[in-house]
């Protein structure tokens, strides 16, 4: 049978790795090639790299550093963050990526996914819906790594990305993400029931407990870990490891 | 030297990329003229059955190039994903007819099943009938998977490794020269570098 992905999400800085508490606090984490070269030892089931500052920021997509990635990788590849044309996603999946993340402008102009889907294919495109709380715990989509609130509330945006032709979500919980404090459950539900697309769950893993948790309670089809595959433990420093596949692998049986 | 056939249907970078790591002389290229001189040929390709069959028949004498290696001087030729699934009579996904190589049907994972389509992520195929393709897989080998539709072949001599899904279908297949895989041996780190040198070494 198939396994549950469980996906490493790296975010990128230009040409750093770093990482980020509630899509702030940025750190150093380190060169990406380097690390990509360690997941690759450790075969890992699929990377996604995204620059979250890059469309605030106005950068497009950094082929050297994605190539050079791609050059390394033997394993499916991922990226997101300031891809604003198909002609920019060309460019990602010339170097030997597969698949597309879209976010903010997607938001802008949602045409972009049925375009990118249309030329490459609905397995090719992943929306990006990065969901934050607001004073009164109402949760909306946010562009820009969190920095912009849409009008959209999260389930209306996943339908509206899937009938458009995403042939994934990545749906990140800002609130979460960096803290180790377990999957939004009930925002992750709540997305599955509404579509029929698979959806990673992001932002907040913590422990193989929080993954299995979000697989089976609130049925993830894959889970993207940040902080986790970064450093040793929550606070202390950098080291990019996996959990032991075997474990994960029991655990999500 | 290994020919990646670019019909323009799809990411080649990623399986040169993998044939030079694992030191194999490959390039890509659209020049039926130059494929005509290839000693192996890959058949790569992502996207739709009938604009992969157009994309064929639209560049002169490609049609023609492919037969003739592959039926009349049988060079070692591999097909991967939808390039495998040309290698059949057709596809429930199109109307066009396939390359027929190989006495089989690509038909669509059956809609009925609480399964989510496509068939995305990591699934491990079981070697069926003994081929030098997948000499040293080792046990239980996975590989990375993303497709709609998949292949049968008629006779399960043909069907080297099969995968399960809902059912079970023919992930690898062969017949004399010719070869087919539905996983992405160019995405699926040693697993996927096994096999492409067991094909490298034909």
């Amino acid at each position: 049978m198939l396994r549950t992905r469980v996906i490493p999400a790296l975010l990128l800085q230009n040409e750093s790795l770093v990482k980020t508490i509630r899509f702030g606090k940025f750190s150093y984490v380190g060169d990406p090639c380097n690390t990509v070269r360690i997941f690759n030892e450790l075969e890992v089931d699929e990377l996604l790299f995204l620059d979250i500052t890059a469309t605030h920021e106005g950068r497009s997509p950094n082929l050297k550093v994605l190539s050079e990635i791609a050059n390394e990788c033997f394993m499916p590849l991922g990226y997101g963050g300031g891809i604003r044309s198909l002609d920019h996603a060309k460019s990602v999946f010339d170097i030997g990526f597969e698949k597309i993340a879209v976010n903010s402008c997607a938001i802008e102009n949602p045409a972009l996914i049925t375009d990118i889907a249309g030329q490459y294919g609905s397995q090719a495109v992943m929306a990006s819906i990065d969901v934050k709380s607001g004073l009164l715990g109402k949760l909306t989509v946010c562009s820009e790594a969190g920095r912009r609130k849409s009008r959209h509330d999260p389930v209306g945006w996943a339908k509206e990305v899937e009938n458009r032709g995403a042939g994934e979500i990545l749906l990140t919980s800002i609130d979460r993400e960096g803290t180790w404090q377990g999957f939004d459950l009930e925002l992750v539900r709540r997305v599955t029931d509404a579509v029929s697309i698979p959806v990673i769950a992001h932002g907040g893993a913590g422990s193989i407990e929080h993954i299995v948790e979000v697989v089976k309670n609130a049925h993830a089809s894959a889970v993207a870990l940040g902080s986790m595959v970064v450093f040793q433990k929550k606070g202390m420093g950098v080291l990019v490891n996996f959990p032991n596949q075997k474990k994960l692998e029991g655990a999500l049986r | 030297m290994i020919t990646i056939v670019d019909y323009g249907m799809g990411n080649l970078g990623s399986m040169l990329n993998m044939f030079k790591r694992i030191d194999v002389k490959a390039h890509i290229e659209t020049d039926p003229e130059i494929i005509l001189h290839a000693d192996k040929l890959v058949l790569p390709g992502v996207g739709s059955f009938d604009a992969a069959m157009k994309c064929i028949s639209q560049t002169s004498g490609l049609r023609e190039v492919l037969d003739q290696k592959a039926l009349k001087e049988c060079i070692p030729v591999l097909g991967v994903c939808l390039g495998m699934q040309l290698f059949t009579r057709g596809s429930e996904e199109g109307r066009l007819p396939g390359l027929s190589w190989i006495p089989a049907d690509t038909t669509r994972f059956s809609k009925n099943s609480d399964l989510k389509v496509p068939h995305m992520g990591w699934n491990v195929a079981q070697p069926q009938t003994p081929s030098e393709l997948t000499v040293d897989v080792g046990i239980e080998p996975r590989y990375y998977f993303v497709h709609s539709y998949c292949v049968h072949v008629d006779d399960p001599a043909h069907s080297l490794m099969q995968t399960h899904y809902g059912i079970h279908f023919d992930s690898a297949i062969g017949r004399d020269n010719i070869y087919g895989m539905q996983f992405h041996p160019e995405k699926s780190h040693r697993f996927g570098m096994q096999i492409l040198k067991n094909f490298a070494a034909l």
